[in-house]
């Protein structure tokens, strides 16, 4: 053969492993609203930046007539490329081969890749869609579920590691994007669940549709599986890319800088966002925008546990990792599901290299039995823990209420915060000022003539003694009171001369957070 | 909590007391729909999960001990003998064999 027939044959190899599942599959998958796993890639990396790798890998099985059936590419495309310029490795399961089910060859597919993302040092994104293990391959299937999640947990915190759920992801195969940084879903498309609605009904009785019980919403808002709420599979693509462009390649560097630009004033002027009454709302979102960089902040799980927001910003140009409580959901508590999600951020930014900046106005932890039967004790002790271990540069901005617990746990300086800061508005104190003086001039009250006028002047008192940020500053727990105007300044200074910062936790093979 | 609402920006505002001190905020979805909580009472032998119960081994009226088989709940493939947690009399029977049983349903009562 010449080498124009060798070449001409290649391409018909090729066309034929393109194809997928064949058109009928494609039309099916269309039909679901959903677009193929290969036009997901392509509409996810730079133009001709995809390069595919293992396009003619079979699977091997046997049994069950197995050795009958041609997979093409065993069901997921692999490859490299890039995202605004930022390589990426990437896997996308195809759910119109054998229904994007997970055999052997197919998860050694995936496993190479994250190899290769590890020896690379770039991120790695998977495209989920899958029926789950094949079940002719047998312990196989499990075999190569259980190479993935090694890989998952091996490459934690070294790689950014991202999920995309586009389509179901049942059964063992969920760990892995939950072993991930962030998972991606879009409203009526995803679906993540251990047991399905079948399963459910058959063994439990129970009647529940699938978008109940794992659907996009669900893992936003409930279960806060999820960090990334779409609406279509191309805003989740255009989320996925601004991600990309906040966070490093790898754990040993820092994201990329970006021109400096100031926030829009004009649109939210920082003196007027927060109400002096430590007991009105406000959204400390507005806050963020009134400080970072071009008024920009990409928030991670919007939906989950909204009394804490978390999410990426600029200042100066560097990415910083932003959490704020938020008094307009739940008076921005801390409780179960708040803590593990600032938690989780921490642990991210510290991992990556991102400096923390974090805003306090908090009235505590949110008091309740099914707070403390959840394990509010141990999901919160999780902040504390974050907050210790993290080294990257943590500075602190107490917007107005610190009280409690929740002062402690906010970054504070006792955490080894390198810098605390508060507006004139803050109230460092134990507790509220109605609580407190309740107690501790209770005999007082109980006493008086007229309990409820005693009660009402000794609140006043307490308020004016110790509702400020005076105290604490006359301890040397907060480094500096400023003015709100004065937040972005001091904020950036802290950052550029903790840029050096280099701190070693003391040796060790790993800490044992409390899970 | 009070049930004083303000509409404001299409957010329901609530009073929301934390230590005394009381709050103008909104409450989100998971934490409006929270169970209260109920105390366990021993008298009353439920479901621990959803099954179907396959034998009732006792009668209304019967005195049970601790060892004394009630009933056989089969839930995920296996059949769970349910015993008394103290020594007593069984008031009410509220389920047959076949019966399908969600999660803390109440199947026996004791005295």
């Amino acid at each position: 053969m010449s080498i124009k027939q060798k070449t001409l044959d290649l391409k018909m190899r090729m066309q034929n492993a393109l194809q997928g599942g064949g058109q009928k599959a494609i039309e099916k998958q269309v039909a679901m609203g959903k677009m193929t796993a290969r036009e997901r890639i392509i509409a996810l990396l730079d133009p001709n930046s995809f390069h595919e790798y293992d396009l003619f890998v079979e699977h091997a099985a046997r049994d069950f007539d197995m050795d009958k059936k041609h997979l093409p590419g065993d069901g997921v495309i692999t490859g490299t490329g890039t995202i605004s310029g930022f390589p990426v490795c990437i896997f996308a399961q195809d759910f119109t081969v054998a229904g994007g089910s997970l055999g052997l060859m197919h998860a050694r597919k995936i496993t190479k890749i994250m190899d290769h993302a590890m020896r690379l040092k770039i991120p790695l994104i998977g495209i989920n869609d899958s029926g789950g293990a094949r079940i002719q391959e047998g312990v196989n299937s499990l075999a190569g579920y259980g190479e993935i999640f090694f890989r998952n947990t091996q490459a934690s915190g070294v790689i950014p590691q991202i999920s995309v759920i586009l389509g179901p992801c049942a059964g063992g195969a969920v760990y892995s994007p939950a072993l991930t940084d962030f998972v991606f879903v879009v409203d009526k498309i995803s679906k993540m669940f251990i047991t399905g609605p079948e399963v459910i009904k058959s063994v439990l009785g129970e009647e529940i549709s699938m978008e109940e019980l794992g659907g996009a919403r669900v893992h936003s808002e409930i279960t806060g599986n999820a960090h990334f709420f779409a609406n279509s599979e191309a805003e989740c693509f255009d989320q996925i890319k601004k991600l990309v462009s906040y966070i490093p390649w790898n754990n040993t560097k820092k994201a990329d800088p970006f021109p400096k630009k100031a926030p829009k004033t004009r649109q939210y002027r920082i003196s007027n966002i927060i109400p002096t009454d430590p007991r009105e709302p406000y959204d400390v979102r507005d806050v963020i925008r009134s400080i970072s960089d071009d008024s920009d902040f990409f928030e991670v799980q919007e939906l989950f546990a909204a009394n804490i927001v978390i999410g990426f910003g600029r200042l100066n140009g560097e990415t910083i990792g932003f959490v704020a409580n938020q008094p307009l959901v739940l008076a921005g508590v801390l409780d179960v599901d708040s803590s593990d999600k600032a938690a989780r951020f921490i642990r991210y930014c510290d991992a990556f290299n991102i400096p923390l900046v974090t805003l306090v106005d908090l009235p505590g932890y949110l008091p309740g039995i099914d707070q403390e039967h959840a394990g509010v004790i141990r999901h919160g002790a999780k902040i504390l823990y974050s907050y210790s271990e993290a080294t990257v540069p943590k500075i602190t901005v107490i917007l107005r209420k610190a009280y409690g617990g929740g002062y402690i746990a906010m970054c504070s300086r006792h955490l080894q915060a390198d810098f605390v800061f508060a507006w004139p508005t803050a109230e460092i104190a134990v507790m509220g000022p109605e609580g407190a003086a309740n107690i501790i001039f209770r005999s007082e009250i109980m006493n008086a003539d007229d309990p409820e006028e005693v009660r009402r002047t000794k609140v006043e008192e307490y308020k004016q003694k110790f509702a400020n940020p005076y105290v604490a500053a006359a301890h040397g727990y907060i480094d500096a009171v400023i003015e709100p105007s004065e937040t972005r300044r001091f904020v950036i200074h802290a950052l550029d001369i903790s840029s050096q910062k280099s701190e070693k936790s003391p040796e060790k093979k790993h800490g044992i957070p409390p899970f | 909590m009070e049930d004083k609402t303000l509409q404001q920006d299409d957010q329901q505002f609530v009073e929301f007391i934390v230590d005394a001190d009381i709050y103008r905020t909104t409450v989100n979805k998971k934490y409006s729909r929270r169970k209260p909580y109920e105390p366990l009472n021993p008298k009353m032998i439920t479901a621990f999960m959803p099954g179907t119960i396959q034998d009732v081994y006792v009668k209304p009226g019967q005195e049970v001990k601790s060892d004394t088989i009630l009933c056989i709940l089969e839930a995920m493939k296996m059949k769970n003998k349910l015993f008394p947690p103290f020594k007593g009399i069984v008031k009410t029977i509220n389920v047959e064999p076949g019966q399908l049983v969600p999660k803390n349903f109440v199947i026996i009562e004791l005295e």
